[in-house]
């Protein structure tokens, strides 16, 4: 089984023939009726309408199940309302600074991003790089597949304690976590993508004599990109499933040990704010490397 | 001296714990500016022989010799105009070719020496219109017109062209061999031309060189064709010496080297 899902980049389309030169005798031209096309602001508001209200619907008729459930007060578990009313600040307010702890969730969440950018960034660099020459042997990725295969399925918090007694801080231990978790789905991606290059791109840089260096920038990225952003896309959906594990162990102010304290300190509703913010953030981060992915594979997935 | 000399070539593939000998004694010299086809039954071997002089294959015996100094590596002095084009789909046109005038003529002119010469040659493939799109954008022809641009503005020593409009329409086609043949016309290249098909071969060659079957495939007849240059494809349909030319490369193909299905 593969986590991968791996883009083909699929074979260019058949010969067209070239235009004709012009008959002699101009062709008449026949005007069709045009139907009339409804106006700009219509087509919009029927788009929003058809993407934007299912979930709308769907969202409050949850909120409501969720309320009258949960209402009758034998259960510990907040309504929605009573979200609402008990953590009304962190809702509106994501960037409140009261204490060196006592701040916004759009503060706690920058600070985690931060981790996971510098952890990833990490895994994107050296994990490209290694998928690269793994990619380009044989031997090497038969040597080393099985191996980077058992190591993805590790889960992200086995990591932490190696990582605790390697660093003896939690700081760079966490950004470590982050860095193993996503590192294994671009390395092998990455490979893939490059074991997939066409023999004719390889006889091209050949007949130029492009050097290893040319080769990568030129030929290997650009061929391998759509196979490379999807291992990064699985990396970054890792990264952040991790970060805020690791926090919770870690501490700091970032998100994930905001709800760790919050669960100390029985603050339910402001978990579920959190939980919130974690999924939005979440879902961002995976549509972002998706769009940055298409724009720079553009050429190669024609 | 010639200018190509194919010495007693062979080439051997073994795969797992089979070899099979695809090519057995290639002899062949090819003349500065000298325009020659290669014509065969498919999966004789013709490709191999091709790949074999551009250095993208090692040969197994014998040599071939550019200029008196023996081929072992791939280079820019025998460009290759591949069956599919193979352009690289992220760059434009002109990119594609950049690549190559860049990489070839790093050195040796300056920036805007290159750029005029890349435009150059897509105007000699008559391109320049669509230096801008990507491969993607543009027609299976003009594809191909834009991988010749591309071989041409290495200034290759020779020009190795492999099927290089086999995948195109007949109408096209015809544009085509025309364009190649006014390009040699005017630069006078050294061109090695694979084919499948007898009337391009002898339009457009100086000299068809016929493979025999495989395995073991090698030459079996070298037919020049003495016909004056430019030459129309219209006036030479009922020409005697087109017809003779095109009528050997028809018996030797279809009576004595007839296609059998390999047997195995
Ligand atoms: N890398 C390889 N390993 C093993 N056998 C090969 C290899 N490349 C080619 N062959 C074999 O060599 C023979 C000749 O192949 P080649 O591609 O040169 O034929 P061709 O004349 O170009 O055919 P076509 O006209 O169909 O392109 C074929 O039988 C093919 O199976
Ligand atoms: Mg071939």
């Amino acid at each position: 089984m593969s986590v991968s899902t791996l883009r083909k980049p699929s074979a260019a389309p058949g010969p067209v023939p070239a235009a004709v030169e012009a008959p002699a005798a101009p062709a008449r031209v026949l005007s069709l009726p045009r139907p009339a096309r409804p106006p700009a602001l219509a087509v919009l508001l029927r788009l929003l309408a058809e993407r934007l209200l299912p979930p709308l619907v769907v969202f409050a008729a949850l909120l409501l199940a969720w309320q009258a459930a949960f209402s009758g007060g034998s259960s510990g578990l907040p309504t929605p309302a009573a979200v609402w009313q008990e953590s009304r600040e962190l809702i509106l307010d994501p960037f409140f600074v009261y204490g060196t702890q006592d701040i916004g969730l759009g503060w706690r969440v920058l600070t985690s991003l931060e981790r996971v950018a510098m952890g990833f960034g990490l895994a994107a660099v050296i994990g490209v790089g290694t998928g690269a020459v793994i990619g380009q042997s044989v031997w090497l990725m038969r040597g080393l597949d099985p191996i980077f295969q058992v190591l993805r399925t590790v889960p992200p918090l086995a990591w932490l304690p190696i990582s605790l007694a390697a660093f003896m801080d939690s700081r760079p231990s966490a950004i470590f976590v982050i860095f193993i978790t996503a590192i294994w789905p671009i390395i092998i991606n990455t490979a893939a993508g490059v074991r997939a290059i066409p023999q004719d791109y390889r006889n091209v840089a050949a007949v130029l004599r492009l050097n290893q260096l040319e080769f990568f920038w030129k030929i290997m990225l650009p061929a391998a990109a759509p196979y490379i952003f999807s291992g990064l896309r699985i990396g970054i959906g890792l990264a952040w499933l991790a970060i805020v594990a690791a926090e919770m162990l870690t501490g700091g102010v970032g998100i994930g040990f905001f709800i760790w304290d919050a669960w100390n300190s029985s603050r339910l509703t402001d978990i579920i704010v959190a939980l919130v913010y974690i999924g939005a953030v979440g879902f961002l981060l995976d549509r972002l490397v998706g769009w940055l992915g298409r724009v720079v594979s553009r050429g190669t997935a024609v | 001296m010639s200018y190509l000399k194919i010495d007693r070539v062979g080439k051997t593939f073994a795969t797992g714990n089979r070899s099979v000998e695809v090519l057995a004694d290639i002899r062949l010299t090819i003349e500065k500016g000298e325009f020659v086809s290669i014509i065969g039954h498919s999966g004789c071997g013709k490709s191999t022989l091709l790949n074999l002089i551009a250095g993208l294959t090692e040969v197994t015996s014998g040599g071939i010799l550019l200029e008196g100094r023996e081929v072992n590596a791939p280079g820019p002095e025998r460009a290759v105009v591949f069956q599919n084009h193979s352009l690289l789909p992220w760059l434009s046109v002109y990119d594609n070719i950049r690549l190559a005038v860049d990489k070839v003529f790093a050195a040796s002119r300056s920036r805007r020496e290159r750029h005029d010469w890349i435009l150059h040659n897509l105007d000699l493939v008559q391109m320049t219109h669509a230096k801008d799109k990507r491969p993607g954008e543009i027609s299976g022809g003009m594809k191909q017109r834009v991988g010749i641009a591309r071989a041409l503005a290495m200034e290759p020593k020779i020009l190795l062209l492999d099927e290089p409009f086999g995948a195109l329409d007949a109408l096209t086609r015809a544009h085509l061999q025309d364009a190649v043949m006014q390009i040699h016309a005017r630069l006078g290249n050294t061109m090695l031309m694979i084919t499948h098909d007898v009337d391009e071969a002898v339009l457009l060659a100086d000299r068809i060189v016929m493979m025999t079957n495989g395995p073991s495939a090698t030459i079996g007849e070298v037919l020049s064709v003495p016909l004056d240059r430019p030459r129309d494809r219209i006036a030479l349909a009922s020409d005697p010496g087109y017809l003779r030319a095109r009528e050997a490369v028809l018996r030797f193909l279809y009576e004595r080297h007839r296609f059998v299905e390999a047997a195995e």
